[in-house]
């Protein structure tokens, strides 16, 4: 059998792919294998997270009656287009993330079914978040004091909670 | 330490071999994505904006106390194609990093971290450890990242966490993925099966280098898709719960395979080791499937005089770079595969156990 791309050598390396149920069988010569690339088959090299990225923010660009989808707006930082950013799949920027605000949002929840991080707090860039935190853990546990009316801790916890709150107030 | 030292120095942390659960699972590794605040990401930035993100992080490395003077720094436009080439072989940086003219790494002299500046992000931390060990690669990577943001301004949104170049790694930023050797699944094609239902719980499965490399020498990597919404931990223990998971219908499958088809596969597996320690010729991809068969056959004690690391190291040394730098001359395919023949010869020698 010979080669079902350059048609010339002998086929050597046989592959089978199955899409959707349909499948194509590939027979290459060990030299057209390579050059597709060492032994990344990869039969359709344009397909990457970012264009994959880029299909689904394009479809999702689709105007919705009343509202002007079609906007372009620029991020005020880098200037990337939101078309520029759904063409490539990635921002140009930090402030990207501010500039295109509302459209990210459903993006993020398509992608990851969330768009709220619970994950790692930095110390410095997030040191208000870490504070911020804390007061929740605080208060959700001087509820429970309190159901359990322990009233002693639960002072020594509003004290807690009121200190930390001064701290976010002088960081204002 | 020299680009030589790193080269000819086969053997990562990594590749020693000997982690927990080290029959099955290969390495652990952890990838999290940073960035700057108001500099523009490395595919906008311009050179002077790239290099002076190198030096920061250079300088974050070196004034700190538990860091400083154990990493070396690579720039990727002083390096050449195949020095480039050896350090994605053995996973120290990513394709994309090695084309990249403003790209640079640091990598700490035992290999077991690389820090890419200026991939896809400004900074991307990976650590890598032998066998079933996300826990420490987190508690490494982590500690990194501290270090790095002491001195660095991150990008931090509090709603949306890291920000990222590419909205599929924003949050945690966090990618944690283990390589699997699973011979005996793929005999008895129970692979695909199980790699249809982890897509189903948020997990990917690649091959051994990348998309579509799928089952070379029966190696794949699996790793977390979602990065915004879990947390760190969570995200860890929902791959290591998954791995635990595979690595025990793998050893089934091998028992099964052993009391099913002992003699066949006692044939199989010495086959494979005959023809690499006598053949003269071989490409990468025979040479990948034999290491993986004799490997098994060491798991399974049914080759007795041979060390396991053999096929942590030798699918390293095979790649086609690196036999080029460790033979010092460009070789073609064909002289490639009569110089693999010859190192695989060797090697296996050194490494009978007397």
């Amino acid at each position: 059998m010979l080669c079902t791309n350059c048609k010339k050598r002998p086929a050597t390396v046989h592959y089978t792919k199955i899409v959707n149920g349909e499948k194509t069988e590939m027979h290459l010569c060990q030299v057209c294998a390579k050059e597709i690339s060492d032994f990344q088959f990869n039969f359709e090299p344009n397909f990457s997270i970012h264009n994959l990225l880029a299909g689904l923010l394009n479809s999702m660009a689709e105007p919705t009656v009343g509202i002007d989808y079609q906007r372009n707006e620029h991020c005020p930082s880098c200037g990337m287009s939101f078309n520029e950013f759904s063409q490539i799949g990635r921002f140009g920027c930090n402030e990207c993330y501010s500039a295109f605000e509302g459209r990210i949002e459903p993006i993020l929840k398509r992608i990851h079914g969330s768009s709220v991080h619970t994950g790692k707090v930095p110390r410095r860039a997030g040191g208000e978040l870490k504070v911020k935190r804390e007061i929740d853990l605080l208060k959700a546990e001087l509820d429970r004091v309190v159901k359990l009316e322990e009233y002693e801790k639960a002072a020594e916890i509003r004290d807690k909670i009121r200190e930390l709150e001064k701290q976010l107030d002088k960081n204002k | 330490m020299s680009l030589d030292d790193f080269i000819y120095n086969s053997k990562s942390l990594w590749m020693e071999g000997n982690g927990p659960e080290a029959d099955v699972v290969l390495s652990s590794r952890i990838r999290l994505a940073r960035n700057l605040r108001n500099v523009p990401f490395p595919h906008k930035a311009n050179l002077e904006q790239a290099d002076k993100i190198i030096k920061q992080v250079f300088d974050a490395i070196e004034k700190s106390s538990e860091f400083a003077g154990q990493f070396r720094c690579f720039r990727m436009k002083e390096l050449t194609h195949l020095e480039r080439q050896i350090l994605v072989e053995k996973h120290l940086i990513s394709p994309a990093l090695a084309e990249s003219e403003k790209g640079a790494a640091f990598i700490k002299h035992d290999e077991s971290v690389s820090i890419m500046v200026n991939e896809e992000d400004h900074i991307r931390i990976q650590t890598l450890y032998p066998g079933l060990q996300m826990e420490k690669a987190w508690q490494l990577s982590t500690k990194i990242d501290d270090v790095l943001e002491e001195r660095l301004d991150y990008a931090f949104d509090e709603k949306k966490g890291y920000l990222t170049a590419c909205p599929t790694n924003v949050g945690t930023g966090i990618r944690v993925s283990v390589m699997l050797h699973l011979p005996a699944l793929n005999m008895l094609n129970q692979s695909n099966g199980i790699f249809t239902t982890i897509g189903q719980v948020g997990l990917t499965v690649r091959g051994l280098y990348g998309e579509g490399s799928k089952g070379l020498g029966n190696i794949y990597q699996i790793s977390n898709q979602l990065t915004l919404g879990q947390s760190e931990e969570d995200i860890i223990n929902n791959l290591k719960g998954v791995t635990k998971q595979i690595i025990e219908h793998e050893r089934s499958a091998r028992e099964k395979l052993l009391k099913d088809a002992g003699i066949r596969l006692q044939d199989r597996v010495g086959r494979a080791y005959g023809i690499l320690s006598n053949s003269y010729i071989i490409s990468s991809q025979e040479a990948m499937e034999l290491l993986s068969d004799v490997r098994l056959g060491i798991d399974l004690n049914l080759i007795k005089n041979l060390d396991s690391r053999i096929l942590n190291e030798m699918m390293i040394l095979i790649r086609p770079a690196y036999l080029q730098k460790f033979f010092g001359q460009e070789l073609n395919e064909y002289e490639r595969d009569i110089k693999r023949a010859s190192l695989l010869r060797d090697r296996l020698k050194q490494s009978e156990i007397k």
